[in-house]
């Protein structure tokens, strides 16, 4: 780990579970310094180690997830089997000494494996607790269990994405567990806060289809006072007009909008059709919207004939809001992006090279980092279990004899 | 409480709403300050600044800024969206900010971060959803690259922000002294396109739009449904595979089958030994017929219930009447009915965790304009001289 992250130094977090909505909470918190160890087994790796792509030069290996190492660069990493001898004692062990411990299993998973609240707090008193999962820990569905790709379909997401008449669309990857897990993280550190003050830790129910309705809270809102349901509808706005995504030259896109009419002035002398702006079809935003497809025909037409980037300079140099859909491979060469180093490019020991994300805000004093890259299976049990609990050679040996490393 | 009541002062447009409504929900006496004369009446607005109180003060007027620097030097977070390169945002400088009040934690919400090549150009939800990659990877493949149709960028910078601003309060803890806190919306979207940036970086695959079919899980390229049409709307459901899949799978031929449904060819499929990477578009195509057929006759609710009960992977598409009317928030106590203007009550997300067991309170109702003007001046020290001054320089509105 380099030393340049300092704000959460100090801070120890545990992390229990797998996949995305836990771990990214611990990622976070990692890449600003705090010290998180995600615990595995031999047995059952995390699952993001085996079960999606990519792997480096597609050869797939426990090791070799760039899937696992996006969701968990900057932390340590340890095997423990709670079910072999002296497993759980172990466990126990790493949650007297951690601060925070985040696990997102189904609910009840942790007390039957003899690491619930209840259990550790005996000896933690100050240990935050979160738990993270689909539904939270109560309520009469409280068991489900399921994909976060899927619960963004219950948590509307997924409906209000796509044409008016038209399927629903997927968005890429479990949307609502980024959710859930930045709106989770500040519960733990708002927890620490209050420890400072009363000595004592608590228990985190966070429950990811709520996080959800955060992210709609107004379509909620305007729904139980006034009635009204919003549907998916392509990529219009109620205000905007133009407001949609428009083809460039090789196969780019460009998003567009207009807030004023003036703006869309401002976009058609910046087209060369200073005109548009004088047609009765467009001259106020109503009239845009009713005449939505002949206008998107003719900025499409535009900018069809141009680079995505190059058309963005000049709307925005004109004052009009655009940007070029990036694509994932855009993202990587994006000017702004490069500016905040968003990608910080890392060492692996079986992956080589990848480019992990920094989060999308820093600290001026205290810059965060990714600190290193994402662990091998395994590969801090010696400086975990000796050096952060104190165990003992023989301790360790015997440990790793019954199988619980 | 988790927070003290830490004093946010919360100047910020919709990119940075919600990050205060968090921070008020965790306990945070946020105080939302909004130019005299706001049309504030948008659900948007509405929904994530309940739990505030309001200050209607003028930061385009002298004295209001003057005020405003007064009450900086007392606060200990300052959340504000001022768009780089107005005045405005020359005014909120976090060093000149810093020097009066070395505590305070401010934090910059904007399209792009406060600095670089972009920093100034103009962003509303569409585009940063676009400069993020999130619309790159929505829609059909041979349409449009989409957005969801409410705006996301807000609260995924929001978020972020809140993040920020704790990470902040954790540091100062130590160090007694605050810092600024950049945000960039469009740094904040690329944490929703979940690991896709791998795939590019470490394969040189530039995933796309994936539309409503799961793709790349046969190795002869076959397409599986996600979303089907039932008979109120759609589902997503998946033939998966693995162990999750076969439970899944059998829970659906089951379901079924009580249901007297046709079944086509599922009735011979050995679940235990089936392998969705080995299928054919033909063999997808005639598993998914009858699976389809079935659940036209199906309503969402039922969908939910049967898919719980028989611990089968897949949800109803909910829209927001649905999410509203689910009995498992309404159980969790999610919501929060507050007091609405002019009488009655509106329904709000409640507090958005719950700790040892009992929701995080939503103590105030949605702030009117103007509303706590006088007595969070008079907490800052202001005298009922100069409050009064104020409002005759019109830079605080007060009822």
């Amino acid at each position: 780990m380099t030393a340049v992250a300092q704000a959460l130094k100090g801070l120890k977090v545990i992390e229990v579970g797998g996949y995305a909505a836990g771990p990214w909470i611990g990622k976070v918190l990692a890449n600003y310094g705090a010290t998180v160890i995600h615990i595995e087994s031999r047995e059952r790796p995390d699952g993001f180690r085996l079960q999606y792509p990519p792997y480096r030069d597609g050869v797939k290996g426990v090791n070799r997830s760039g899937c696992f190492s996006y969701f968990n660069d900057s932390k340590y990493a340890v095997t423990l089997d709670v079910k072999k001898p002296g497993g759980l004692d172990l466990a126990h062990k790493l949650a007297d000494w951690a601060d925070v411990l985040v696990e997102n299993m189904r609910v009840g998973v942790i007390d039957r494996i003899g690491l619930g609240y209840e259990e550790l707090k005996k000896t933690n008193p100050g240990l935050i607790f979160m738990s993270t999962c689909n539904m939270g820990q109560t309520g009469p569905r409280a068991a489900t269990g399921g994909f976060g790709s899927q619960l963004s379909a219950l948590a509307g997401f997924c409906g209000l994405t796509g044409d008016a008449d038209g399927s629903p669309q997927l968005l890429y990857g479990p949307y609502i567990d980024f959710v859930a897990a930045l709106i989770g993280a500040p519960l733990i550190l708002a927890a620490l806060d209050k420890r400072r003050r009363t000595g004592k830790g608590c228990h985190i129910d966070v429950s990811q289809y709520e996080c959800g309705a955060f992210f709609l809270a107004g379509p909620l809102l305007d729904y139980h006072v006034n009635g009204r349901v919003i549907e998916r509808d392509t990529n219009a706005d109620a205000v905007a007009a133009p407001h949609n995504a428009y083809p460039c030259e090789n196969e780019e896109w460009i998003a567009v909008s207009c807030w004023e009419d003036g703006e869309f002035s401002a976009l058609a002398k910046a087209a060369g059709h200073p005109e548009w702006a004088a047609d009765p079809r467009f001259q106020h935003a109503a009239a845009r919207r009713n005449n939505a497809a002949a206008l998107d025909e003719m900025i499409g037409a535009w900018t069809k004939t141009r680079g995505a980037e190059q058309a963005a300079e000049r709307l925005q140099t004109a004052g009009v809001h655009a940007y070029r859909v990036n694509t994932c491979a855009d993202l990587f060469t994006d000017p702004q992006l490069s500016h905040r180093k968003t990608w910080r490019v890392r060492k692996h020991p079986e992956i080589d090279t990848q480019a992990h994300y920094f989060p999308g805000f820093d600290l001026s004093r205290q810059p965060g980092d990714v600190v290193a890259p994402a662990p091998v299976l395994g590969q801090d049990n010696e400086i975990v279990f000796k050096e952060f609990l104190g165990l003992s050679q023989e301790e360790y040996e015997e440990l790793e004899k019954n199988g619980v490393l | 409480m988790l927070l003290e009541p830490l004093r946010v002062l919360d100047c910020t447009g919709e990119l940075g709403w919600l990050a205060g409504r968090l921070l008020a929900d965790l306990g945070a006496d946020v105080i939302k300050i909004e130019p005299p004369g706001a049309n504030l009446s948008a659900p948007d607005w509405r929904a994530t600044n309940a739990n505030k109180r309001m200050l209607s003060l003028d930061l385009d007027n002298e004295d209001g800024r003057g005020a405003f620097l007064r009450l900086c030097a007392e606060a200990d977070f300052l959340l504000e969206t001022a768009q780089p390169g107005t005045e405005l945002c020359t005014f909120l400088d976090p060093g000149q900010l810093q020097a009066t009040n070395p505590r305070l934690i401010h934090v910059s919400i904007t399209p792009f971060g406060r600095t670089g090549p972009r920093a100034q150009w103009q962003a509303s939800d569409i585009e940063l959803m676009a400069a993020g990659g999130a619309m790159s990877l929505a829609g059909e493949p041979d349409g449009q690259p989409l957005r969801v149709t409410a705006p996301q960028s807000n609260p995924w910078a929001a978020s972020q922000a809140a993040v920020g601003a704790m990470v902040a309060l954790t540091a100062r803890a130590v160090s007694g002294l605050g810092q600024h806190v950049d945000v960039s919306a469009q740094a904040a979207v690329i944490a929703s396109i979940a690991h896709a940036p791998a795939s590019w970086d470490l394969i040189g695959v530039n995933p796309l739009r994936a539309g409503a079919f799961m793709t790349g899980r046969s190795v002869h390229g076959a397409v599986y449904r996600v979303f089907w049409p039932c008979q109120d709307g759609f589902v997503n459901f998946i033939i998966y595979g693995g162990v999750a899949g076969r439970r899944t799978n059998e829970g659906l031929v089951a379901w079924m089958r009580d249901a007297g449904a046709d079944l086509g060819v599922l009735a011979g499929i050995d679940w235990a030994t089936f392998d969705p990477t080995q299928a054919t578009q033909d063999d997808v195509d005639e598993m998914e017929k009858p699976v389809a057929a079935f659940f036209l006759t199906v309503p969402k609710a039922e969908f939910l219930r049967q898919a719980f009960e028989r611990e089968m992977l897949g949800y109803p598409v909910n829209n927001v009447a649905d999410i509203a009317q689910d009995p498992q928030l309404e159980e969790r106590g999610f919501w929060a009915d507050l007091p609405a203007p002019g009488g009655g009550v509106e329904r709000h997300c409640g507090g958005f965790a719950m700790v040892d067991g009992k929701r995080l309170p939503v103590t105030r109702p949605v702030p009117e304009p103007g509303e706590h003007s006088r007595e969070v001046l008079s907490e800052f020290g202001f005298g009922a001289d100069e409050i009064a001054e104020l409002i005759t320089a019109q830079a605080v509105e007060a009822p």
